[in-house]
């Protein structure tokens, strides 16, 4: 059996859970804690630090509609959050509390505000909306929210194994695609689903957001960015929900995690995060560009 | 490079918007500063590719600049660094530039004074970023580990000589040199810390011309 330390396949991941007999955030804090040569308590700490520091950006970006030094964003979560005072998501209340959270956050993060890089800054809404906001309304302990922010991590961990999580050097799916699939791990995690079901939610998030390329408007991370985060925090519930039930990716997801690699390394570098294709060069986005360039 | 650590990918906590193009530009700027360990009449940032494309929007320019004068990444303060005390007498300027044989997040942060030094690194995705050369020697520093930098003349024993004075474990070690006999660098990423002691030791061994001890970044 591999020794946790040495884990760098979902493969290895689920094996040493079911050798162990443990879940995958007390097989991953052990190894951090071993690692750092810190304890786990003291892991847990630095977990809860970031933990924080969501609710903190969420706050006040939800508390904020000052636009970005480019005048492109900023004011949409004060829109949202009017929106629902007058009408009611078809989907309810957590539904509404999961998009706003995650537009306060992107928007704190153009603002030039405090976030936490989860994985990196332009995806850095989705997995603590997702999270705080399903916590808030479960009643789900801060324990337990450690718990799945751990999760969450070390999915991301074994994925940058392969992967580096960089628009510019694998597209959006390495950004925000991974930011989804922590999120579906973290939430089937707090809903009690097991290493099996955890899996599969992020292969499932993941496969459905190949190929997502990072062609920032004025090389900006506002557009698509911002927006683009609520979408993809509502995602991973979807991937959480089906994984929950019994579905399963067909495609393991290790392999999910190769087809990602090939996926970004065939991009054209074009549309990694240089801003010479896709949405940054339209019409509208050329416009936008010459009057950031009198500003 | 293998990513070892969950903490690294739910943080760091960061002035945003971008983690490879702000918070790396300023874990970039801060190693430069620790590495150069003096005060600078002029330094010239070059930025390649993506950061020089995208540079400006992201706050890169700033970042880059706010780290080499000391700011960490969640300093609220580097959104006015141009306007800052610091920045005002520091003589800087940024230079924008295209080469595809680097990394898309590349930069020179160019270091005019005694010594010059030209310093490279990439933002390899997530704020985490590697210093890999310096003035030509290729080195490995990337703030995870307390690193020890040395220049030396190529003879043989040498590694052997330094790494039998260091009492902690060592967690990477890699050697450049110009060619045999000539200058070389080694680069050391230690689990541990060393003592100015210690340090001052492997400066004393002979044919030792710099040693820089480089000490992990707090975020």
């Amino acid at each position: 059996m591999e020794k946790s330390v040495n884990i760098s396949t979902f493969e290895e991941l689920a094996k040493a859970c079911e050798h162990y007999e443990k879940t995958i955030y007390e097989l991953s804090q052990e190894r951090e804690a071993e690692l750092s040569e810190i304890s786990v308590p003291e892991v847990r700490i630095l977990v809860k630090k970031s933990l924080d520091a969501m609710r903190e950006a969420i706050q006040c970006g939800m508390n904020s509609d000052k636009l970005s030094v480019s005048g492109m964003c900023g004011a949409d979560c004060k829109r949202l959050q009017d929106g629902f005072a007058n009408r009611h998501a078809l989907f309810g209340k957590l539904y509404e509390k999961i998009v706003t959270y995650a537009l306060a956050t992107s928007e704190e993060n153009l603002r030039m505000g405090k976030i936490v890089a989860c994985p990196t800054a332009g995806s850095c809404a989705i997995v603590p909306s997702v999270l705080i906001a399903v916590s808030d309304s479960l009643g789900i302990s801060e324990k337990e929210q450690i718990d799945a922010l751990v999760t969450a991590g070390e999915i991301g961990r074994i994925v940058s194994n392969k992967v580096q999580l960089a628009g510019a050097v694998a597209g959006c799916q390495a950004e925000c695609g991974v930011a989804s699939a922590m999120s579906a791990a973290a939430l089937t995690q707090m809903r009690g689903g097991n290493v099996s079901q955890i899996l599969n939610a992020v292969a499932l998030a993941l496969k459905n957001l190949l190929g997502l390329t990072c062609d920032p408007v004025c090389g900006l991370v506002e557009i698509p960015c911002v927006k683009r985060n609520p979408f993809l925090a509502i995602h991973a519930v979807t991937a959480s929900e089906m994984a929950l039930a019994g579905i399963e990716s067909k495609i393991p997801l290790d392999e999910v995690i190769d087809a990602m690699e090939q996926t970004g390394k065939l991009m054209s570098p074009m549309l990694k995060e240089s801003s010479e294709a896709g949405l940054a060069v339209t019409n509208t986005a050329k416009s936008l560009w010459k009057k950031l360039e009198t500003l | 490079m293998r990513q070892s650590s969950i903490i690294d990918i739910i943080s760091p906590i960061m002035v945003g918007p971008s983690s490879s193009h702000t918070a790396g530009a300023v874990r970039l700027g801060l190693l430069a500063r620790n590495l150069y360990n003096g005060m600078p009449s002029k330094v010239t940032f070059r930025l390649y590719n993506s950061y020089a494309k995208t540079g400006k929007g992201h706050g890169t320019d700033k970042g880059l600049l706010a780290g080499f004068l000391g700011l960490s990444v969640d300093d609220v303060r580097i959104r006015n660094i141009f306007d800052l005390e610091i920045s005002k007498n520091f003589d800087y300027s940024f230079e924008y530039l295209e080469d595809f044989n680097r990394h898309p997040n590349a930069v020179d942060i160019v270091i005019d004074g005694v010594p010059n030094l030209t310093i490279s690194g990439d933002s390899i995705g997530a704020g985490e970023v590697v210093i890999n050369s310096i003035d030509n020697f290729s080195v490995k520093v990337n703030g995870k580990y307390n690193t020890l930098l040395l220049v030396y003349r190529d003879i043989p024993g040498m590694i052997s000589k330094v790494t039998s004075k260091i009492p902690v474990n060592i967690a990477s070690l890699n050697c450049d040199r110009n060619a045999k006999g000539e200058d070389a660098s080694m680069c050391i990423a230690l689990d541990g810390e060393l003592s100015q002691d210690i340090i001052k030791a492997i400066h004393d061994l002979p044919s030792i011309y710099i040693v820089r001890y480089i000490k992990k970044l707090e975020s």
